[in-house]
């Protein structure tokens, strides 16, 4: 029984960053049908900036026993600076490659993000060095013992934050002007750009708001796993785009669902006997969700779409 | 006609070879392919996933070559050294180790650190009769291609039973969990060797789960183990997963010693895993601190060179040129098969890394050091000798406290009797 909450709670925590990353492949496919490949290779950006990041804060608290004792304060800027920077790669990355190639067929703009995934992971290992990173202790680590459920700090800081996050993004897209201007453009674009609604300025805002989330997956990512390669993002993202389809693409309460059955999926065949297959069942539910439901847990109402 | 032509490309290449990239041609300064140098082949992953170990092999074999030029090589010839990159990848390897052989006439060849590798080159070396002598690869198999091959570093086999008899013997412990990487033959391969020997000295495996290289959340196979309620964990990955897994099983309030192999040795072990590997133990071929004279010359030589302590990597290419060499002086004839029959007959050799011999499987007999984790420092605990010697390993009175950790005592009341602690009677570092 304990093992059971153990890898429940482990699960959770695990789906939590799965829930992050995959909003942004959700929400860019509830705008321009697009999945974008390279969400997960955005994802290791930002884990890449909290890494160098965290050891600038680590020099500049030199006097102050290091990065070590750094407090919430400094967690929150090197949070922020990474998803600045992830945000202003993603804008970048749709003004000058998906733009475009917004009217051509869409397998090219497909093609496209695989190109730019490749850029990132090759890129990445030419400019940060193919070897492993160890990201940095932003934070005190704790250890608690409920019952003998075990959990750190780090696991409640990971839960905590990505509540933050999903209930954030779920205020911007149903309770401002331009999470309904959102809405629209994924309601129909050509309707919506007729309406005035500036639908360039809307869809770049969808990649900022998507890469910064995936940047806030990547920070919570290092501090849980400590070990960042330039190559760390294709896995998470394989599996957070199972999460987006599981949950339902284009939906982003599905996204959040998703990750977290994911997250639990993994964490419970881990443990079993079937360890070794772990991706593969993560893949094998996404066979069974294209054959069986293709429109995901929670469906696609279009009033629903993002 | 041909053998000319063949002299000529040898040349020519080698000329190329030394225009191209002058720091790699180390320590032959002057005109290479010189009919009076003997030509020694090496292959390296000098770039690729496992650079590192490459760049460790090469050099600790250039530091070796040239003190053995400075002595005046062997019977007077030098040696010059042609060394290729197989960019971590078996099919390259096999290519530039044909390279070596036919281009290069090398009289024989050093390398590889993986045993994937080593085994695509070895039967190009046993089918043109060049003797190869591999300083690290520990997969059996790597030997069993032919007589022409050797190796220098200890095999799983007889790891996997020394950490055994370590840890029922030494640390006393019964229940083991096993955490394999079954994407890596080493680990399985290991792994399955502890357990035969682990079970035969009366322990149990309580539990037994497996990961997958590059993995990096191992929660759920820790949580299962920790419901098994093991003694210690047997962990035969590679120090990056290693590391991690250190930490989530102290994360999930497993805080038994971890025992691993000599995929373990990295700087960047402690690195990743900090304070999560207090009670750590793992196997390697020798120790930076150990404070035998040949040991600390070697080591202060290599800092002086290149600026960083040599890890095992280094130091067993460093044995396996001189063992080479050795060999080579004892023959009558620079050729492939009188080389590798002085090779073969190799007792007693004195290295850095132990006293090595050769068996009549062409694999070492040697001692094996375990290292001990502790605060981010790695010391040596102790000397595994082989097995069959535990007589000859007189340890001391089983009542002195050994070093680093309160489970560990001396092990004269054992049957085995075959690990000796340092600060036990014996004095330290003495060879066994």
């Amino acid at each position: 029984m304990e093992t059971f909450f153990q890898n429940l709670l482990n699960g959770i925590a695990l789906g939590a960053i799965y829930a992050l990353i995959a909003l942004g492949y959700t929400m860019v496919y509830g705008i321009l049908k697009l999945i974008n490949f390279a969400h997960g290779d955005v994802f290791m950006l930002g884990s890449f900036v909290g890494f160098y990041a965290g050891g600038w804060a680590g020099r500049l608290l030199e006097g102050k026993g290091g990065v070590a004792n750094a407090s919430w304060f400094t967690f929150s800027v090197i949070l922020v600076v990474s998803m600045v920077v992830c945000a202003a790669f993603g804008y970048l990355c749709e003004r000058i490659a998906y733009r475009p190639l917004r009217d051509a067929p869409r397998i090219a703009s497909l093609i496209t993000a695989i190109g730019i995934s490749f850029f990132l992971e090759y890129g990445g290992q030419f400019v940060f060095g193919p070897d492993p990173k160890f990201f940095p202790r932003l934070l005190e680590k704790k250890i608690f013992n409920f019952a003998g459920v075990t959990t750190t700090s780090y696991q409640l800081i990971v839960l905590v934050v990505a509540l933050i996050f999903l209930v954030a993004l779920q205020f911007i897209v149903y309770g401002t002007k331009f999470g309904r201007a959102m809405r629209a453009v994924s309601f129909n674009f050509e309707t919506a750009s007729l309406m005035g609604i500036p639908t360039d300025r809307v869809i770049s805002l969808t990649f900022v708001l998507g890469s910064a989330l995936a940047a806030v997956g990547g920070m919570l990512w290092g501090l849980t796993y400590a070990k960042i390669d330039p190559l760390m993002g294709l896995m998470p993202g394989l599996k957070a785009f199972v999460a987006a389809v599981l949950g339902g693409i284009g939906s982003v309460p599905g996204a959040a669902v998703g990750g977290l059955i994911i997250g639990v999926v993994d964490s419970f065949v881990g443990g079993s006997q079937f360890s070794t297959y772990r991706d593969g069942i993560a893949f094998l539910i996404l066979i069974l969700i294209l054959l069986f439901k293709p429109s995901g847990l929670f469906g696609r109402t279009t009033t629903e779409k993002v | 006609m041909k053998t000319k032509t063949l002299f000529l490309i040898a040349v020519l290449s080698a000329s190329l070879f030394l225009i191209a990239c002058p720091s790699s041609e180390g320590p032959n300064g002057g005109t290479a392919g010189a009919s009076d140098e003997i030509p020694l082949g090496e292959f390296s992953s000098l770039t690729g996933t496992t650079a590192t170990f490459g760049q460790s092999t090469h050099n600790g074999i250039v530091l070796a070559l040239d003190e053995i030029n400075a002595a005046g090589g062997v019977n007077g010839r030098k040696i010059h050294l042609y060394t290729e990159d197989d960019q971590s990848k078996p099919e390259e390897a096999a290519s530039v180790v044909q390279k070596l052989i036919s281009q290069n006439n090398v009289v024989a060849v050093l390398g590889e650190v993986a045993s994937s590798r080593s085994l695509a080159a070895a039967p190009i070396c046993q089918s043109n009769k060049v003797p190869m002598l591999s300083p690290s690869s520990t997969n059996p198999q790597v030997t069993q291609v032919g007589d022409y091959i050797f190796r220098a570093c200890f095999i799983d086999s007889y790891q996997g039973d020394a950490l055994a008899r370590f840890v029922a013997n030494t640390l006393k412990l019964k229940k083991a969990a096993i955490l394999t990487d079954v994407k890596n033959d080493y680990s399985v391969g290991l792994a399955s060797f502890f357990k035969q020997s682990f079970t035969k000295l009366g322990g149990t495996i309580v539990a037994e789960q497996s990961y997958s290289e590059g993995d990096s959340d191992f929660k759920g196979q820790l949580t299962s183990i920790k419901g098994a309620k093991p003694d210690v964990l047997f962990i035969p990955g590679y120090y990056t997963e290693v590391g991690q897994i250190a930490i989530q099983a102290r994360d999930l309030g497993l805080n038994q010693p971890l025992v691993g192999g000599d995929g373990w040795e990295s700087p960047k072990l402690t690195d990743i895993g900090g304070k999560s590997l207090n009670g750590s133990y793992y196997a390697n071929h020798y120790s930076p601190d150990d404070p035998k004279p040949a040991v600390q010359k070697f080591v202060e030589k290599y800092k002086e060179r290149f600026g960083a302590a040599p890890d095992s990597i280094a130091a067993l290419s460093y044995d396996s040129t001189y063992m080479m060499i050795d060999a080579m002086k004892r023959a009558a004839k620079i050729d492939g098969p009188s080389i590798r029959d002085q090779l073969a007959a190799t007792t007693g050799f004195q290295g850095v890394t132990g006293t090595v011999s050769f068996g009549p499987d062409r694999n070492p007999i040697k001692d094996l050091v375990i290292i001990a984790v502790k605060d981010g420092q790695k010391t040596k605990f102790l000397d595994m000798p082989p097995p069959g010697s535990e007589s000859a390993a007189a340890p001391a009175a089983g009542s002195s406290p050994a070093p680093m950790t309160g489970t560990a005592t001396g092990t004269g009341a054992t049957p085995m009797g075959s690990a000796t602690p340092m600060g036990s009677a014996t004095p330290m570092g003495s060879p066994q």
